[in-house]
């Protein structure tokens, strides 16, 4: 690709990205943190690239390795987000909380 | 195979990044953050069936298998996780993303002559390795698998100056040869300035890091963007990095601190070393029967819960509570710190679990002013969010962080486990107050007792 043309890109993103989040409230930074979080999974297209053109098997294992992770990075990323955002936005929906456990001590309260 | 036209695919990456840039703007609104989001997942998928569309690939089916893989184990982890250990589980997902970076970046190293790509290739290896190392330790103090005090031990800078010389020797021969074992010694250099990068710094500051990691994800996705010589690679991580950047320093700048006196400070001396010893100092403590006379008979209570609430899964309980008292015609409202919790935003996201409604919520700077007019601050399982030392103590390391300021209020009262200090690992004075009352016991226990002694007055 042509250097100045990406410079161009890099720039543009740069400000976009400074401006987008410039305002925001602090009630929303974890959900924000959390979605940019997801849309660095895109290394998944990379990931799926470059197994693409694996040939070798070893080669091959790091690529799959690195798509595995890179999914897990973009989907979990978005799945996590949107779980928080349903509890942010609408309270009508028939969901119920899900009924907690009793309480544990700390770090012993996973699902 | 190969569909797709190469203008085609442009035009179509074009679409997902304009998709990534709406998911961004959507999050910095309460009302539009869940369709941001959509739009951001949508965005993503658009991309990733392009890249199949329009790539030579060989070994989809191994492709597709590893990506059915990575879903399998991510969806239903991000599904059930607790909302208190989302921030752990945000790290783990930012720093596999880091990963993968580094991964593809050593693979690329092969398919390459041009020293300015291989300048890529070193970038995103560094800083993927740095994030995913780095991460693995936030996980860790997140959890407290880890001690969530600063860890550092002598000659520590100069340990991290010899790995950072490494590293740019390291790179410097990746440069000129394109050598795939210098590209190991790279990796390994940077995992290791992961951990002395994160180690030293203290629990309160673990969401600050999380945050700055997921900037250093970004710009590794970024550079191998250059690598591959995909456009929307660049587009997507400089976003990240550049938001991620932005949002650290807001982030920092609601606890009062800079970025760098966060990752950084642990180094000027001990203050931030914080305190272990359990004082023997005496408090007074009391009752649930006591807690809810003085509750029951008040005119104006605030409640401000923290991290333990949320341990304790206590969220649903003081909501009830809080419920109870305004039928008896008790002035209830919640207090949020903005890093109650272990993460900016995490209490506000707890209590929305809870179905608290929002109009009880308020936020430090307006709620302050009210807390001389209030009869009782109950602070259920909050400790640093609320400790004076960050106004009185300037060697103290949550010095300069604005806090709750409770102390003003008629009477406080605390709902804690033990007289163990909070994340942050210093002692609260305010225990030892004389208008203070602490009731023992775990968050959730405590406050059913004295949710059905309220309901018997």
């Amino acid at each position: 690709m042509d250097p100045i043309t990406l410079l161009t890109v890099v720039v543009l993103a740069v400000f976009v990205g400074f401006e987008v989040v410039s305002k925001v409230t602090s009630k929303l930074h974890t959900p924000l943190m959390s979605g940019a979080n997801a849309i660095h999974g895109i290394i998944l297209v990379g990931a799926v690239i470059v197994a693409g053109q694996a040939s070798d098997p070893w080669l091959l294992t790091v690529a799959l390795v690195a798509v595995v992770l890179a999914t897990a990075n973009l989907v979990g990323g978005f799945v996590v987000t949107d779980r928080m955002l349903e509890m942010f936005g609408g309270r009508k929906g028939a969901r119920t909380p899900a009924r907690p456990r009793a309480g544990g001590p700390a770090g012993e309260d996973g699902t | 195979m190969s569909i797709l036209a190469p203008g085609w695919t442009a035009l179509l990456y074009l679409v997902a990044a304009v998709c990534f840039i709406l998911a961004l703007k959507g999050l910095s609104s309460p009302r539009t953050a869940r369709r941001g989001n959509a739009i951001g997942a949508a965005g993503a998928l658009l991309a990733v069936v392009t890249v199949f569309l329009s790539a030579r690939l060989a070994n989809i089916p191994l492709i597709l298998a590893a990506i059915a893989a990575g879903s399998a184990v991510a969806v239903p982890v991000a599904r059930r996780v607790q909302m208190t250990q989302m921030p752990q589980l945000v790290a783990l997902f930012n720093g596999v993303g880091g990963a993968a970076a580094a991964l593809v970046a050593v693979l690329e190293l092969g398919h390459t002559e041009d020293p300015w790509v291989r300048l890529a290739v070193v970038f995103t290896m560094g800083v993927g390795a740095v994030s995913f190392a780095g991460s693995a330790v936030t996980v860790g103090k997140l959890q407290e698998l880890i001690s969530t005090r600063p860890l550092l031990f002598p000659g520590m800078p100069v340990v991290m100056a010899v790995v950072l010389l490494g590293a740019v020797v390291s790179g410097a021969f990746i440069i000129l040869t394109g050598s795939t074992g210098w590209a190991l010694v790279l990796l390994v250099l940077g995992l290791a300035a992961g951990l002395l990068l994160v180690l030293p710094v203290g629990g309160a500051d673990v969401p600050i890091v999380i945050s700055l990691l997921n900037a250093f994800t970004g710009l590794a996705v970024a550079a191998s963007g250059i690598v591959l010589g995909n456009v929307l690679l660049v587009v997507a991580g400089t976003l990240v990095g550049a938001s991620g950047t932005i949002l650290t320093k807001v982030m920092a700048a609601a606890m009062g601190r800079g970025v760098a006196g966060i990752m950084f400070g642990a180094f000027k001396g001990g203050s931030t070393a914080g305190s272990t010893v359990q004082s023997d100092r005496p408090v007074r403590s009391s009752s649930p029967e006591d807690v809810a006379v003085q509750l029951g008979y008040a005119q104006r209570v605030v409640i401000v819960p923290g991290y333990g609430l949320a341990v304790a899964q206590g969220q649903h309980t003081v909501a009830e509570l809080a419920t109870a008292l305004q039928a008896r015609g008790v002035e209830v409202v919640f207090a949020i710190h903005p890093v109650a919790g272990r993460m900016p935003g995490h209490m506000n996201v707890l209590l929305a679990e809870a179905n608290v409604p929002y109009e009880s919520l308020r936020e430090l700077d307006e709620v302050n002013p009210e807390f001389p007019n209030t009869d009782i601050a109950l602070v259920v399982g909050a400790n640093d969010v609320v400790n004076p030392a960050a106004k009185s103590t300037p060697g103290a390391p949550i010095y300069g962080m604005p806090i709750l300021e409770v102390a003003l209020a008629g009477q406080v009262v605390f709902l804690k486990r033990s007289m163990r200090p909070g994340f942050a690992g210093i002692e609260n004075e305010l225990l030892h107050d004389p208008k203070t009352t602490l009731l023992f016991g775990d968050a959730k226990d405590s406050l059913a007792k004295v949710l059905g002694a309220v309901k018997a007055l």
